[in-house]
Parts: C-alpha cells; structure tokens; sequence
C-alpha cells in the first residue's frame, strides 16, 4: 500500500478488485484489463474461427454448395479482419497488460485509464464491424485487404461503417502501444537497463513503435476511401488523376509492419518459454534484439513486395526485392539461435515447450515460404494463389497463434494460482498440430498448381487437396473448444501453482506469488 | 525431423517423378511452355532445394538436442549463450546465399519486363466478371465469358472436364511470336494469369501494365482471374489458344470479316422477335450475374428489372442507364462494351421479358443515333 | 530512480467508458449520415444519433481532463509521472505525423508518378491509351476524365493568402515560445498576453483559411470533386485546419487555467504539451506550404 498513492478521497481500497460488473467496466488494473483482452481476443478467435469454418465447409467440395459468392467474400474478409484485428492483435496487447508490469517491476502500466478506454473501443469497433453483416447490401466483401476501388466506387453501402470501425480500432491500437512504451521506458525497476530488459519487453517495445507508426497510416488509407465513397475525391479514380494502385501502397505500408506487429511480441515470448524448458540461458541475448531492431526497420521498406504483380517499374521491382530477401538474415539469427538454446540444455516438453517448438519449426517453414515469395519473378507465379494463403497462414497460425497458446499456458499458473491440466494440454497441442498442418500444408500444393486464392467454388484437379485442407480446418476449429474448456478448468481450481512453477524460468514475475497481488509490484525490486 | 522428413520426402517424390503423381494430387508447379515460366520454374526449384538444404541442417540439429539432450534422460545443461563467431557466421552465410539468389532472379526479371519489339499488340481489359481481347493493329476485338452452365456450378449436371475453366471466344494468338498483352481493366482491378506462360499481370482500371509472352507449343492453355474482382471473381476464367502462324492469320482474317458483318447489322431492319432473341443472349452473357436471369436483381446493389419504373416507362432513362452507366454503382457503361445491335437487343428484350410486357422496341438504328446525338 | 516509490496508480474511473461509449455513438452517426445521405434517405435519426454521441464526448472531455487536472492540482503526480505524461504526448504527436505522411505519401505518389504515367510518360506511359488527349501537368487543370471529374479553372497561388497564413503561423510559434519562457519566469500577466497573442494569430489563420476555401470552392472551381489536386489539396490543407482548431482549442484551455492561476514555474506539463502540439501543427503547415503551394 505505502508505494501506491491514493486519491485523496478513497483510500480505504484499493486491497483488490471492486465487486461486480463494475470491476470490469471501470478498472484501471492492467492484469483486469488484461484478462479482459485474452477473453476478448479469444472470442473474436472463434467468431473468425466459425467464419473460416464456412469458407472450408463451401470449399470441402467443388461445386456451389452451401453458400453464394456474394456470402462467402464477406466470409472471407470478416475472417481476416477479425483475426488480424480482433484476435491476434488484441491478444498480443493482453499478454503485455498482464505481463509487462510484472516483468519490468512496476506497479501497473503507465497510464491506467487510457489502458482501459483502449481496451472497450475493441468491443464498440467490432460491434460496429459485425453488425454490417446485417447491414442491406451486406458486410464488406472486398477482402481484408480492402483494394480500392473493389471497396469503394463497388462496395456495398456498409463500407462506410466499416471505414469507422478500423478508425476506432487504430485508436485503441495507437494509445495501447502508447501505453505500453511509457510503461517501459519510465516504470521499469532501478537497476534494470534497456540491455537488461526481458525480451518479451523488447520485442513489446518495438512492436508498439510499429503500431504508433502504421495505425494512423491504416487511418489515413481509409480516411482517403471515406472521402473518394462519400465526397466525390478521386484518391484511387484514374479519371481524376488518382491511381487504384495508390491505395496498396498505402495499406501495404502500414500492412508490412503489421505482420511484425503479430509476430514480433511472439517471437519474445518464445525467447523466454525455449529458455525455461531448456534449463539453459537464451542463446544471443544481444543479436536477438538486434535482429528484432532490423526486422522492425526494414519492415518499413519492403511494402511492395505485396504488390510485385501491379506494374510497378523494374527499378522499385528490384529494390523491394533484394530488401525483401534481406530480412530472411535476422529472421534466420533468431531462428538459430532458438536453436542454440536448445542444444545441450536439458530439455522437457511441457505445453508450453511444444507450442514453442512447433513454432519454431512451422514458423521456419513460413518463412523459408516468404523467401521463396520474395523472389520476384517467382512471385508472378505464386501472386495471389493458395501458396499465399499457405504462406501467411503458415506464419500466423503456427507463428502467432500458437506463440499465444505457448505463452498462455506458461503464464496461466501465474495469472490463476493454478496449474492447468497438462494431459488435455498436450491433447490440445497435438490435435492443434496435426489439424493445422493438414489444413495448411496441402495449400501449399494447390497454389503451385494455379489455385488462384479468394474463389468460392475451383476447378476439379484442386478437389483432393480442398478436401483435405476442409478436413485439417474442422479438426484444428473444434480442438480450439478443448482449450476453453482448460482454462476454464484452471480458473476454478486444480493444483495449486508455486510462485515459479517452472524450474528453469527466470525473470521478476516469478519472484511474485502465484497469483500475484492486485498491484503488481507496490515496492520496485531492484535488479543487478 | 521426422515429420519433416516425411513431408520434403513427398515432396521430392513429386518432384523427381512427376508422373507419380497424379493430375488430381498435383503436388508442383508445372514448368510450362514459354522461356518466361521456365526461367521462373528453375529459380523456384532453386530456392526451395536452397530451404530444404537449410531446413535439414537446422531442423536436424534441433532434432538432435530434442532426442539427445532431454532431461528425462538425465542430460545436464551446459551453461554458454553466446558465441561471436558462429553468430556472425550465421549472419553472413545466408546473405551470401541470399546474393547468390538475387543474380538469377534480377536477370530473369529484367528479361519479362523487355517488352519491346513485339510481333502483335493485344489489349486485355479486365470486365466485371469477364475479359474482353482487343487486337490493336487489326481493329477488331471480343468478350471472352465462362462457358460453364449454372447447372454445373450447382451441382444440377455432372462437371465436365474443364469446369470453369472454359470460355466461349478464347484468346487466339500465333505461336513462335512475340505477343505483348497491354492490360488494363474496366471496373476494378483484376488480375490476368496463365500459369503456363509465366504470365500473371495485375490489370488496372484507368492504366496499362505491359507484359509479353511467345508460345512455342501449340495448344490450349488455361488460367484464371487471381485479383479479386467482386461476387464472380472465381468465374473469369482466361483461356488461350495457341495456333500455327497461317490458321492464325486466317483466324484473323475471319474475325475482321465477322466484325464487318456486325456493323452492318446495324443498319438492318430488326423485328421485336429477332431483337428478343439476340437480346435474351446478351442478357444471359452480360447482365444475368447481376441482375439475374429472371431479372429480379439483388437488390439494394443491383436493382430488379422485373416491374422496374425505368424498365417499363422510361425509354430515354432506360437508354441513357445502359449506354452512360450509373456513376458510383457497379451499373457499367455498356455504350463502348456492346454493339449497337447487342445494346438494342438487350433493351428490348429487358422490356418484354420476364411479364414487362411493354411491347416497345428500340433498333439498332435507334441506338446509334442517340449515341451519337450526344 | 527514487521517485518510483510514489508512482500514482488511479482508481476505478467511469471516463473511459463513457468515452467508449461516447465515440461509438458518434461515430455511428456520423457512417449513417453519410450511408443514408448518399442512398437519399433521411437523415434525421442520424444526425440526433451523432448530436447525442458528440455531448456525451464533450462531457467526457471536460470530465476526464478535469479530474486529471484535479489530481495533479493535489499533487499526486509525481516527476516520473510527469515523465510517463510527457512520452504519452510525444508518441502522440508521432502518431500524427504518420497520420499526415499518409498524405503527403499519395500526394507524393500522385504527382511522381500516376499523373505523368497517365499522361504518357515513363514506366506505365501506354496508360495515355486510355485516356486521348490528356497531359500530365501540376497542377493537374484538365483531369483524364473531364466529364466525371472537371478541373478546376485555377488554383491557389503560394504568394498570397497561404504567405500570409505562414507568416501568422511562424509568428504564432514564436509567441507561444515566448509565453512557455514567461511561465517558467513567473510572469503571469505576460503569458496571458503572449499567449492570447498565439490565439489570436491562430484564430485569424482559421479565417483567412476559410476565406481561402470559400474564394476556391466560389471562383476557382477548386472544390473537393475537381480530381486528384482537389482532392490532395484539401485532404491536406483540411486536415492540418483541423488540427490547428484542435491546437487553438489547446491553447485556449491552457490560458482559461493560467488566468485561473493554475501551473508553476517548474510543473506546468499541460502547458508544455498544447505548446508542443502547436509547434507540430506549424511543422506540419510548413511542408505544406512548400509541397502543396510553392513546389
């Protein structure tokens, strides 16, 4: 109590939690608002996860089936936005609100209230987002990436809702990671140095700079579409000097870091789950935050590697290209050094540990498919087909998904006080790995043999592998309601957790007990 | 390692032995029939023999500290995390892969961009959900539409061979030439792609891409739309016929004749029958994604027809909607898409089918004046 | 980092929420004006939806801020607090400055590259195809499409209206400096005057802008609908307006508090902050100047 100040008027709180609904709606607590984005983030991950469930039942089998195209293009861009924004994201910015403060020793994020306005705008954004599927004319259907002028002069009426809804979203994004930076550079414990931080703390850092970069680019994209729908400019209308091709320039530079910005924090948190369960310090402390520094710069300057088929000169063509090929480099170092912690340490395969290893591996294979996508003339053949969507689902699926579950199973006897049942863990993980890759892997095999992506119904030498593919969809969709049912199951009860409850952790939110108290570190620690 | 073992092994079987493979469980890219995709394919299987290389060393160490250096069997951490050497090694070895990578891949794009010196110019415009084939130099041109039947679509007929991946007027071009293709869209941006050629160029309302291909094979070679471009984005299929240079050239000649035919249809007398039956072709081909066969629309982005005020009423709104377009709607404007003919036949027939039993006709002749009066 | 022992943690607080709440309403109402304006339908609904959205947002405003004034008025906020303010407006401001790159990025694009290639020259030059007789100039008069997209008859020249509203804006940042080393004096009635100097000069920069506005919209032709110079020239020069009404209104509350005797010589952050802001609104309306009007 005595480091916590009060406000003058109440301070017989501030002990635990406010009673109610009340605790939920009005807190200032980062590990409540935490909480708040997991669960959040965890429904939106089965709204989308339902929508996908459509796409694989309508692609099961050749033929319309199920769904008209009109439907299944709106499935097909609802499931990304919610992913990307709804679930992934959010996710991401649950694990630092619970984890930061504990991590840096502070008592709380750095500024509590916008912690939580940051947090309820999602639920207001998505709101105003899902509603459009009841909207006359339909939800956007012009896909995640929204290319103009599909999703202007030809969109349905309800863009313009949904133009507002990603601005509210890139509010709550931009002052998150606002928060998450003043958290880090001002409330960290005394003693503990940029060089000394955790990387789940760097690699957090890093991605809220991204954020305050690209979010108000991605509210500028669509700014630039509200007014060419609704105040007659032509941004993206050659008849009055625009060019369509403008708009993906735009989205893609806010779209490349983006893609960091859903893996970066997972890349961290890997960092220290491999350690734990290797009982071995992480290999290249120093060149993984280097790596991580490179990554996020040259994240800036490979945009139209997204767009290699749109006619841009040679010149740019080339350019994008060679600096494309060059973030393979510190994406390998992290990779090998991943590696290199693991080599010679005394490894154990708790859930944690193998959703932290089949990212490694699987990430791995997304990225040697991004190597392969960089080469330019290669991409003309691979543009736009199911290599693409293998490609990304490769990295986000197996890279920032199951770099969440790893973390979530490795902080939840933290967060709940209790150990999660590890037999239904495991489960989860296989029945996980197996259903992805048999969703995922055959995708690879269908672009490369001229599946183009975003079509509702395909030609007959695609059928085998489709079916395959819908069969790996349904079983890793359904395995996600066995994870559910874990974490509910660790909330109630179950074995009490130790304050570290892995031998091999290091880090100052093991110093705290399981669960720790409601303000996180009312004494700074001090680390030498 | 033995997951991935598994998986590069079938890969590999695929790859080495192609024919093991069956059609339906293509597991590569096919190199194709133009020095383009052949190019493309030999960098491809660079680059993925590159990541399986890599991929068997890195995942094979890690394979081997999961099987040797497990607690459970007792093995004892060591304690290094850092090492200057290996790390800079690490570093600098990829980037002299990635080098070694880039030199083929530059030359090779150099070589698709040269567009120069081309035998014949064709103008591709990407429609709303079609493609139309411009030949520049020999003034005539034409829509290319899915062949397949809705029938098969919803699974009514059984799929015949190529389901949708037929049209009805291929792309004709002569082998053994240099065929530059200025792309260019009409509506939103679509994408045109033969994977056979090496050829996919994303196709821009309001600007040209160029890009080139010569066939030396014969043959027919098929690919689709991969922007997408609205509801029917997976039913624009492309489809390309590859001739001898002569059969080429008579093709042409045939094409030029037929497009003299169609002007001079024009000035013909149409009665409401002929208009009707013409129309109702057109309609199938042009309007029916939208607005349906039986003309009921979708509303509100695509209006019905059926009982429509401007459909019953309004001759001139009726003309000016189909000719101008409605700007800032899907509603194109059919005025340079369609021949006068097709455009009063479509007319008349929207105002007589489906119980709008106006009886009113427009000719031709009609259509041309007001296109002109303008 | 001693300070740490003192850092200020809020309690429950009602104001996000009702900001939430308070931005979706508008929000709301603002898409549905615009969706049922353009398909003819009436507004009415829509417009009360925003009226109510946008109150109860006024209300937040001065609710949130008054009750953060209130708590560092009783001195709860401590120099690492201040520290956490003070990284909060800086990436802010970065924020927006990716915000204005977005356009300045398309205008950047517009006039290298997709104006000349429309009008046959360089990379994409068989565009001009399309589009018979056009000509890339800047600024773009005569657009490819003049039927769907009339040019404006002229636009605005650098050396009148927008020299002076440059003048005015560099002055204001001069005064608002002035007011910040007089705060850290001690000499109240001289920032009340230097800094109602800074407003005046802003409040005056608004209305030449307006005049501006209305003499392109009234003789030029030069409207949002005139193609892609309109369209990057009011995106541009609307928005920075924008933000300098949002900076006067900064500037306008911090001389309300300094009038009420609030901020001391050494804690003053609220101040610095609007100040800050300011000079950002100034950068911003200086690249404009140079790339929209004088380039």
């Amino acid at each position: 109590m005595s480091a916590v100040a009060d406000t003058h008027a109440q301070d017989h709180h501030h002990h635990g939690p406010a009673k109610g609904f009340s605790r939920w709606l009005l807190t200032t607590n980062h590990k409540d608002i935490g909480t708040m984005y997991l669960i959040f983030s965890f429904a939106m991950f089965l709204l989308g996860g339902t929508m996908a469930m459509v796409i694989r039942a309508e692609l099961f089998q050749p033929g319309l089936q199920i769904v008209e195209p009109e439907f299944f293009n709106q499935m097909t861009t609802m499931h990304g936005l919610i992913m990307v924004f709804g679930a992934v994201m959010p996710a991401f910015v649950g694990l630092a609100n619970w984890m930061l403060p504990l991590m840096i020793g502070a008592p709380d994020m750095a500024l509590p209230r916008m912690n939580n306005w940051s947090f309820w705008l999602l639920p207001c954004a998505f709101l105003i987002l899902v509603s459009t599927l009841f909207m006359s004319g339909g939800a956007p259907n012009f896909g995640w990436t929204f290319y103009a002028p599909l999703s202007t002069t030809y969109g349905p009426p309800s863009t313009t809702f949904f133009i507002f809804a990603v601005h509210i979203m890139g509010i709550s994004s931009i002052m998150g990671a606002i928060n998450v930076i003043a958290t880090i550079l001002n409330l960290r414990a005394p003693g503990m140095t940029l060089m000394k931080m955790p990387l789940f703390v760097w690699t957090w850092l890093i991605t809220a700079f991204l954020l305050i970069a690209v979010m108000p680019v991605l509210a500028g994209v669509v700014t630039m579409m509200l007014m060419d729908i609704n105040f007659g400019t032509s941004f993206f209308d050659a008849s009055g000097g625009g060019d369509p091709v403008l708009f993906q320039h735009v989205f893609w530079f806010f779209g490349h870091p983006e893609v960091y910005i859903m893996i970066l924090p997972a890349f961290g948190a890997v960092s220290h789950i491999i350690p734990a369960f290797s009982r071995k310090p992480l290999f290249g402390y120093a060149s993984m935050v280097y790596a991580v520094g490179a990554i996020a710069l040259l994240s800036f300057v490979v945009w139209a590697h997204h767009m290699f088929t749109v006619g841009i000169p040679i010149a740019g063509q080339l350019f994008f290209m060679y600096a494309t090929m060059l973030i393979a480099v510190p994406t390998g170092v992290k990779v090998f050094n991943w590696v290199a912690t693991m080599f010679r340490g005394a490894l154990s395969f708790e859930a944690p540990m193998l959703f932290a290893v089949a990212f490694v591996i699987l990430f791995t294979i997304g990225g040697f498919s991004g190597l392969m996508l960089a080469i330019a003339p290669a991409d003309f053949q691979y543009h736009d087909t199911y290599f693409v969507v293998a490609h990304f689902h490769y990295v986000l699926v197996p890279g920032a998904i199951f770099g969440i579950f790893a973390s979530a199973y490795f902080w939840l006897p933290k967060w709940t006080g209790h150990m999660y049942d590890e037999t239904l863990a495991k489960t989860h993980f296989w029945l996980s790995f197996i259903g992805m890759n048999l969703a995922f892997f055959p995708m690879h095999f269908l672009g490369l043999a001229g599946m183009p992506r975003r079509i509702p119904d395909y030609a007959l030498q695609f059928a085998d592998f489709n079916m395959v593919s819908s069969i790996g969809a349904f079983m890793f969709g359904a395995t996600q309601l066995l994870f559910l049912l874990i974490v509910v199951k660790c909330v109630k009860g179950g074995e009490k957790a130790a304050a570290k409850p892995w031998d091999g952790a290091e880090g100052l939110e093991w110093t705290l007990p399981s669960p720790p108290p409601y303000h996180s570190f009312t004494t700074p620690p001090e680390v030498k | 390692m033995r997951v991935h073992a598994k998986r590069a092994g079938a890969l590999l079987g695929g790859l080495l032995f192609p024919a093991w493979s069956m059609a339906d469980w293509t597991l590569n890219m096919a190199p194709g029939v133009t020095g383009t995709s052949n190019e493309i394919f030999s960098l491809h299987m660079t680059i993925l023999w590159i990541c399986v290389v890599i991929g068997i060393v890195v995942f094979g160490v890690m394979f081997w500290s999961i099987f040797a250096h497990r607690k459970s069997q007792g093995h004892k951490p060591a304690n290094f995390h850092e090492n200057t050497v290996v790390e800079i090694l690490w570093t600098i070895i990829p980037f002299v892969i990635l080098v070694i990578m880039a030199i083929p891949a530059t030359a090779t794009l150099v070589d698709m961009y040269d567009t120069a010196e081309s035998d014949v110019d064709i103008k591709v415009t990407g429609y709303q959900w079609r493609w139309k084939y411009d030949y520049l130099d020999e003034e005539f041109g034409y829509f290319s539409n899915l062949a397949t039947s809705k029938d098969e679509i919803y699974n009514r007929l059984d799929k015949s061979e190529n389901y949708l991946l037929d049209v009805d007027n291929p792309l004709v071009i002569p082998v053994g030439k240099k065929v530059r293709l200025l792309v260019t869209a009409n509506d939103v941006i679509h994408s045109w792609w033969v994977p056979a050629f090496g050829v996919k160029k994303d196709a821009i309302p309001g600007f040209i891409n160029e890009t080139w291909t010569r066939v030396d094979e014969p043959g027919i070679y098929r690919g689709q739309c991969t922007e997408l471009c609205g509801k029917d984005h997976g039913f624009m299929p492309v489809v390309v016929k590859a001739v001898p240079e002569a059969e080429y050239n008579e093709w042409v000649a045939e094409q030029q004749a037929a497009a003299e035919r169609e002007r001079e249809l024009t000035e013909k007398d149409w009665t409401l029958e002929e208009l009707m039956e013409r129309g109702e072709q057109t309609y199938a081909t042009t309007c029916a994604a939208c607005h349906q066969a039986d003309g009921s629309g979708a509303p509100p982005a695509f209006p019905a027809l059926k009982g429509s005020q401007v459909v019953l009423e309004d001759m001139d709104a009726h003309l000016d909607i189909v000719v101008n377009g409605v700007s800032g709607t899907a509603m194109q404007a059919f005025g340079g898409q369609l021949s006068e003919v097709d455009l009063a036949a479509v007319i008349t027939y929207e105002r007589n089918a489906w119980g709008n039993n106006t009886g009113e006709m427009v000719t031709p002749k009609e259509v041309f004046e007001y296109k002109n009066q303008e | 980092m001693a300070e740490n022992q003192t850092y200020y943690v809020p309690e429950q607080s009602k104001w996000p929420i009702i900001a939430t709440v308070g931005l979706g309403v508008t929000l709301y109402g603002v898409a549905s004006i615009m969706v049922n304006g353009k398909q003819g339908e009436p507004t009415t609904g829509s417009w009360i939806l925003f009226f109510i959205g946008a109150l109860i947002m006024a209300y937040m405003l001065f609710g949130w801020f008054g009750s953060v004034i209130k708590e560092s008025r009783s001195g709860l906020y401590s120099p690492q607090m201040d520290r956490s303010f003070r990284w909060g407006m800086s990436w802010f401001i970065f924020s927006e400055v990716m915000f204005f790159a977005a356009f300045f990025g398309a205008l950047f694009y517009t006039r290298v590259f997709a104006v000349p290639w429309l009008g046959g020259e360089g990379d994409r030059a068989s565009s001009n195809m399309l589009w018979e007789g056009f000509q890339a100039t800047w600024p773009l008069i005569n657009n490819p499409d003049p039927q769907a997209f009339p040019g404006p008859k002229e636009v605005i020249g650098p050396w009148g209206l927008p020299l002076i509203n440059t003048i005015l804006l560099v002055t204001s940042s001069f005064t608002v400096t002035v007011a910040h080393h007089a705060l850290k004096e001690g000499h109240r009635q001289k920032i009340k005057i230097w800094l109602g100097a800074t407003i005046a000069l802003a409040l005056l920069f608004v209305f030449v802008q307006g005049y501006e506005y209305a003499h392109a919209y009234a003789d030029l032709d030069l409207t949002l609908r005139s193609g892609i110079y309109g369209s990057t020239f009011f995106m541009l020069t609307g928005f920075h307006g924008a933000h300098v009404i949002l900076g006067t209104l900064m500037l306008s509350i911090m001389l309300i508090r300094i009038i009420k005797g609030h901020f001391t010589a050494d804690q003053h952050f609220g101040f610095e902050a609007a100040a800050w802001y300011w000079h950002f609104v100034d950068v911003v309306w200086l690249c404009l100047f140079v790339f929209v009007y004088v380039i």
